[in-house]
């Protein structure tokens, strides 16, 4: 189960004078660290007071009365209350934008469905309020999240508390976060990841962000630049401009620092960006080879990646610190999109040397032979191994049509999760359990889009991005 | 033909003066459009004359099959003659440009465009182009030349297309 952790109380971001404007905004969310305080609600409060019995009901994951399996055969979403947050001073309008993100959040993995406020029973008058569990069952609730805002000196401080209706009781503590304004969205996150975990069992993942490639501009001549956004899509930030071709940002495990592959010198090349001062460095590279689709070791010492020569591609391995390198296949045929295990023991990627694309994996540190374990109808590509090791997610493509998938990584229970014209690319969220991919519509108009898409394959949705993106790449869960 | 061996601004005017043709509109591979630049200032006239007739008398480009990179016997005599031009004008160095089509992901395109380019390179060079005139990168499927979504557009997008620049070979 879940807790916060207390984090030290390191409330000042650094005041670094960046060189530019983009540093600037790419600052503005990088002090991963510092700005949002999750704490447990001060002993003394009423929100603490009213969860005594929190760790007894939120303990036990098996005996739990509310969870949502999101691997089983749920198919219903739980019916859930999310009363007006109250305002606690100066965020009547924050109040509301809160309880808004919260609220999508919850929603948007379709395992939650709110309750109108206008079918509200109840209409508590205070955060502090004891709960009408009667009022709440009336409407039939599942479960009820109440929470407060207050906005004072440019900071926000949201609290929640989540109430098991049918048992009657708190479901674990009331927690408040403290973030400065512009984070805001961050504290909403926040509480949301709380009330996902506490309810499913899994880790939360809201608090997260994608760095992905914004596309403007005809199919022929398009221009691509590097953003990061909120995992929803909000709060887009730009890392590079549109002067050179860019493609597929992957973090690092920390989430500082980027690699991607640019066209600024004429052939791809791997670039290391560190994300806070946008300081940016390429990679070792022999004169007249191609290095791209590059991918962090889950200790960021090594990179994996595909280096090109005389028109052949091999996957090869970097110390990112020192650029020795040396090739972990060495065959004629194509070896791209490499990336690790989470153990970083184990390498996956594609290989057409049997005649078409097909997913291999093999160890890490070239010890062995690859294995072959796509072994269905069509090509396979893109292969990346979940977070949490239990599944490997790809890009298959049958005649004309194209599908994100997953597998486990010795091939068995493979399920095709999505079908369209054109989706590729899969990434995961930090908690392995939805999947964000490119999905692209055809013709000269033809425009690639951000999608998600949970592990069953029964939620897929469009992720809110402003225009044209692909490429996405979801970074670490933020502390 | 008028064989060169002079410099771009050179060469210009003894195309004019051989053909007696109005001039043509300079005409400039730009593989890069939209860039603020694309690396070729200051010489776009010389550069766009020649790279005219490097496409006109021996063609830019071929073309492959759905996800191969083998030579067809059209492809073949096209790189006949672009080596001969290339042998004809030593001061020129090519860039050969793969390119494939929006069927497959972008990473895979990527090394496959790097096939096809390597395949052009490597005939070139057997047909007598010194090694270190050409050089190779891979659009991917990044750059299309034509935007449909349809067999005959895949058809002309998987490619191969040789730049030639004056100026920067043996």
């Amino acid at each position: 189960m879940i807790r916060l952790t207390r984090t030290p109380t390191c409330a000042h971001r650094p005041k670094a004078a960046l060189p530019t404007l983009l540093a600037a905004v790419a600052a503005a969310w990088l002090p991963l660290a510092g700005p949002v305080l999750a704490q447990e609600a001060p002993a003394a409060g009423a929100v603490a007071e009213a969860a005594p019995s929190a760790d007894a009901v939120a303990g036990d994951e098996d005996s739990g009365p509310l969870r949502i399996e999101i691997t089983g055969g749920q198919v219903e979403a739980m019916p859930i209350a999310v009363a007006p947050f109250f305002d606690e001073g100066g965020a009547a309008e924050m109040a509301r934008q809160v309880q808004q993100v919260m609220t999508a959040d919850l929603t948007g993995t379709d395992l939650f469905r709110t309750i109108p406020p206008e079918a509200h029973v109840a209409r508590p008058q205070g955060f502090d309020e004891p709960v009408a569990y009667a009022d709440w069952r009336a409407v039939n609730a599942e479960a009820l999240v109440t929470g407060a805002v207050a906005v004072a000196d440019g900071r926000v401080t949201v609290k929640f508390r989540l109430f098991d209706i049918f048992s009657g009781q708190p479901l674990g503590d009331g927690i408040q976060f403290d973030v400065e304004e512009t984070s805001w969205r961050r504290a909403a996150h926040k509480a949301a990841d709380q009330v996902y975990a506490r309810i499913t069992g899994e880790t939360p993942y809201f608090d997260s962000r994608v760095a992905f490639v914004a596309e403007s501009g005809p199919k022929d001549a398009r221009l691509k630049r590097i953003g990061i956004m909120d995992y929803d899509g909000a709060n887009p930030i730009w890392l590079t401009d549109d002067s050179a071709l860019v493609l597929a940002p992957r973090f690092s495990p920390d989430g500082q620092q980027l690699l991607f592959t640019s066209f600024a010198r004429g052939a791809p090349q791997v670039m290391l960006m560190d994300i806070t001062t946008l300081d940016t460095r390429a990679l070792k590279q022999e004169a007249g080879t191609m290095s791209f689709a590059p991918r962090f070791s889950p200790d960021g010492r090594w990179i994996v990646y595909s280096r090109e020569k005389s028109g052949n591609t091999d996957i090869w391995q970097m110390d990112v610190a020192t650029g020795a390198e040396r090739p972990l296949t060495s065959t004629p045929g194509i070896e791209t999109s490499p990336g690790y295990s989470p153990d970083g023991t184990q390498v996956v990627f594609e290989s057409d040397q049997s005649g078409s694309p097909q997913i291999y994996v093999m160890p890490a540190d070239g010890s062995g032979e690859p294995t072959r374990i796509s072994f269905g109808p069509g090509r396979y590509g893109t292969p990346v191994w979940s977070p949490t090791g239990d599944l490997i997610a790809f890009t298959n493509q049958q005649d004309d049509r194209f599908h994100i998938g997953v597998m486990r990584p010795d091939g068995g229970d493979e399920k095709m999760l999505t079908e369209s014209f054109l989706d590729e690319g899969p990434t995961w969220a930090p908690n392995g359990r939805v999947v964000m991919f490119t999905r692209q519509t055809p013709g000269g108009d033809g425009t690639p889009r951000l999608h998600s898409v949970d592990v069953t394959g029964r939620n897929m949705r469009p992720v809110d991005v402003q225009g044209a993106a692909s490429d996405p790449d979801w970074g670490p869960l933020l502390p | 033909m008028v064989r060169f061996r002079i410099s771009g601004a050179a060469a210009l005017l003894g195309l004019l003066g051989a053909c007696a043709q109005p001039a043509p509109a300079p005409l400039v591979v730009d593989p890069y459009a939209g860039r603020p630049s694309a690396g070729y200032t200051g010489n776009l006239a010389g550069l766009g004359a020649t790279a005219e007739d490097f496409r006109t008398t021996a063609g830019d480009t071929v073309l492959f099959s759905q996800d191969q990179a083998t030579l067809g016997a059209e492809a073949r005599a096209t790189l006949v003659r672009q080596a001969e031009w290339l042998k004809r004008n030593g001061s020129f160095s090519s860039v050969v440009e793969g390119h494939s089509d929006e069927q497959g992901t972008r990473e895979y395109n990527l090394a496959l465009g790097a096939r096809r380019a390597g395949a052009v390179q490597e005939y070139l060079i057997a047909q007598g182009v010194e090694a270190g005139r050409i050089t190779t990168r891979s659009m991917g499927k990044e750059r299309p030349l034509e935007v449909c979504s349809t067999p005959e557009c895949y058809d002309k997008n998987r490619r191969a297309v040789t730049i030639v620049q004056p100026g920067a070979g043996v």
